[in-house]
């Protein structure tokens, strides 16, 4: 079940048997103590004459999938390459990802995706899809050649870091999405309504004397195109969810029979406007903003009863530089490959607000649902695509323990639990970290 | 510990009585003939100006300069900020000559915190963006303090461009922890959503709310904060609606505003030309809390600074 849309740098097929995890797998339905058997890069098989991993305390999952990463290439190398990129899903747990297209220049031809898929093919440690630009360059005007992009393997289409702030635009786009059929992967965001705004808009903006990003900016334009989805009987995926206003826009368009779909990113569900407070853009500076503590709640109930589909990092390595601007100056975005699932397994699962179960769907099979990538899975016969993580372990983010070439996480100085003890990614090992080891990409 | 005044938010009622009361000390030295103690000599202020500034500037150098500290004044235009030079990197140079104070005049939100993590001399934030001016506060303050005004029960009325205003979020923050009540009265554009919450306080697009209040403090317009602007349809509206004079004033209020002055806009050109307007008190107060300022970032907080005469405490 190896995806020609998923690129990586091959190599050996895992062979090894992870002895005595609990292995939990919801869409399989699995979730019980046992040996995990990966034979020539397959789950199941015969066991004898494979490498032994014990795995006694410790829990198998399937692989993690994020729709929603920035790997900087072509153009900013200097602060992340499909290499690190993947080294850091890889670290995370993760077995696929998705690249955005908003790189120097965006990507939005056939040539430009072969390139990615090449180098890809010579350096990535997972699986790495890539998104193409809805528009050409990403400036809201002229489609792209998406028939051919999708013949040659692309994920989707987005224009991610801006909307599709033209309606006419957006339509074309969803009614093209007909012959193209990749899914309309949308970030939004009504450019006016923010303009200017570099946090929130509420009392703590006010109180900072930032200018603010209204949640409308964001429900409006999702409202928008829920109704051109519906119009156009398209198909569409809202990026990193932020506010309540858009929770009630995408449940209201999933009631009427709207095929959209959405993400959350973990910063958003762990953090609010207050934590703005010390202005270190590095940490706390994103798009859309943290918001306040009512919507972060409304995004934990949404992502738990399902109307927020999965969990997508946003992902977005920035230079140190970039980031040591005063707040309002300093790009948006935070990194998150390497601490999304032990941060929210240390602050939702270990609280007792989200089960793991959950957890692990949203952060695998669903996230690789809406953007129609094959569901890792640990059922006998698949491909295999795991990680074992060892939920009682901790570990210290620290600026220099990243595999990202970036450090700009929002959770730096964090104790956290889960430490991902091996990766296996399309079948074959892309991470280890045995025993107190620091951690060994394949 | 490095001991920063960043933003009005950090400091207690305790600390403000106490800048008020070292203000009050000087005060009483700038009465003397020779305005100038030794109590700073040695030591190193650097004044980094990013953005323009009078009466900010001014008042800060002089008062590192009546305290004997070595001043040295670096101004965004004419400096190596214009080469491009990043924040950071300034700041590293600049700390590269042992600064004890590092004082910042600049036009983002967050430069005080930013530079603060470049460099262990004390960081005077003298304003950044539209987020905080605390010195302001404290001349403020002290204006009141000085004419024998009581802040517990004051009720302070904000007036203009709030939005932009660092003046009117320090201020408030200041008199509020002073057990002073403020009103923010603007034009419904110029008031940030979620300024009642956020900074404490009523919101209020009346003008015939001033009514109430004991001190009306005039706001400038901040034309250049303004971007592509639409916050008010025209000056002349704002005027008629907003604008400031005596025949909106009740006899006994007392009229306060940061400078520099929009005569004819926010405030009538009589009303600018009261000498019972506090506008040049101010700036006077400014030159003096200052100078607490500088003395207790370098020589203070210590308890016995307090028993100790301002002009021993040299370096």
């Amino acid at each position: 079940m190896s995806d020609m849309r998923l690129l990586h740098k091959g190599g050996p097929a895992a062979d090894l048997v992870i002895r005595g995890a609990r292995v939990l797998d919801p869409l399989a339905g699995i979730d019980e103590v046992r040996d995990v058997v990966v034979r020539g890069g397959v789950i199941g098989g015969d066991p004898d004459g494979l490498e032994v991993v014990d795995g006694a305390g410790m829990t198998v999952i399937p692989g993690l999938v994020d729709p929603h990463v920035h790997l900087r290439t072509p153009g900013r190398e200097d602060t992340e390459d499909i290499a690190s990129g993947s080294a850091a899903a890889a670290a995370g747990g993760f077995v696929a990802i998705v690249g955005m297209p908003n790189t120097q220049p965006a990507l939005d031809d056939p040539e430009g995706l072969a390139k990615l898929q090449q180098l890809a093919r010579a350096e990535a440690h997972v699986g790495v899809g890539f998104f193409c630009a809805i528009t050409r360059g990403q400036k809201g005007t002229e489609l792209t050649e998406a028939a051919e992009l999708a013949q040659m393997g692309a994920v989707g289409l987005s224009d991610d870091g801006r909307p599709v702030w033209d309606s006419l635009v957006m339509r074309r786009a969803l009614q093209y999405q007909r012959l193209a059929k990749l899914p309309l992967v949308l970030h939004e965001e009504d450019p006016r309504l923010a303009q200017g705004g570099a946090m929130h808009e509420g009392p703590v903006a006010a109180r900072l004397g930032i200018a603010g990003i209204p949640s409308e900016s964001e429900s409006v334009m999702v409202g928008r195109d829920v109704a051109l989805a519906r119009l156009e009987a398209g198909r569409i995926h809202i990026c990193h969810v932020s506010a309540v206003e858009t929770v009630e826009e995408v449940r209201r368009g999933k009631q009427q029979g709207v095929a959209v779909t959405a993400e959350v990113s973990p910063h958003h569900l762990l953090l609010i406007d207050e934590d703005v407070d010390g202005l270190d853009p590095a940490t706390r500076k994103m798009n859309p903003p943290l918001r306040g503590r009512d919507d972060r709640a409304a995004l934990r109930a949404a992502l738990i009863d399902g109307t927020l589909d999965c969990i997508a990092t946003d992902h977005a390595p920035h230079g140190a530089s970039e980031k040591e601007l005063p707040f309002p100056e300093a790009p948006f975005g935070v990194t998150g490959l390497e601490t999304a699932f032990p941060v929210l397994y240390t602050d939702l699962v270990l609280t007792g607000e989200l089960p793991l179960d959950v957890l692990v769907r949203r952060m695998s099979g669903d996230a690789a649902r809406v953007v129609d990538l094959p569901q890792p899975t640990l059922a006998d016969g698949a491909e295999a695509n795991l990680a074992l993580v060892d939920l009682d372990a901790t570990w210290d983010v620290t600026a220099d323990g990243f595999q990202s070439k970036s450090r700009n996480s929002a959770f730096l100085g964090r104790t956290l639990h889960g430490v991902v003890r091996l990766t296996v990614a399309q079948g074959r090992e892309a991470w280890r970290r045995l025993g107190t080891e620091s951690g060994r990409l394949s | 510990m490095t001991r920063n005044l960043i933003t009005v938010d950090d400091l207690d009622r305790d600390e403000i009585e106490r800048y008020l009361s070292l203000t009050d000390r000087f005060a009483e030295v700038m009465q003397r003939d020779l305005k100038k103690v030794p109590t700073l000599r040695g030591r190193v202020v650097v004044n980094m100006f990013f953005e323009s500034s009078t009466r900010t500037a001014t008042s800060f150098e002089l008062a590192g300069k009546r305290l004997s500290a070595d001043v040295i004044n670096v101004k965004g235009s004419g400096s190596s900020v214009d080469k491009g030079e990043t924040l950071k990197d300034t700041v590293l140079t600049l700390n590269a000559y042992r600064p004890d104070v590092l004082v910042i005049r600049h036009k983002s939100v967050g430069a005080c915190a930013a530079a603060a993590r470049y460099t262990d001399a004390a960081i005077v934030n003298a304003g950044d963006g539209t987020h905080a001016h605390p010195t302001q506060s404290l001349l403020d303050l002290y204006t009141l303090r000085r004419r024998g005004v009581s802040l517990e029960g004051l009720h302070v009325a904000y007036v203009g461009d709030v939005m932009h205003s660092r003046v009117a979020r320090s201020g408030a923050a200041a008199f509020r922890t002073m057990g002073a009540k403020v009103t923010f009265i603007a034009p419904p554009t110029l008031l940030p959503p979620g300024l009642e919450e956020g900074l404490g306080g009523r919101a209020s697009h009346d003008i015939r709310d001033i009514a109430d209040a004991d001190v009306v403090y005039v706001l400038r317009m901040q034309h250049e904060r303004m971007g592509d602007g639409g916050f008010v349809p025209s000056l002349r509206e704002y005027s008629r609606e907003y604008g400031v004079g005596h025949e909106r004033l009740r006899p006994g209020q007392l009229v306060m505003h940061p400078g520099p002055m929009n005569r004819g806009v926010e405030i009538t050109d009589a009303l600018a030309d009261d000498p019972e307007v506090l506008v040049t008190a101010q700036v006077e107060s400014g030159m003096l809390v200052r100078m607490a300022v500088l003395y207790d970032l370098i020589a203070g907080p210590a308890e016995h600074v307090r028993n100790v005469p301002v002009e021993e405490v040299a370096a």
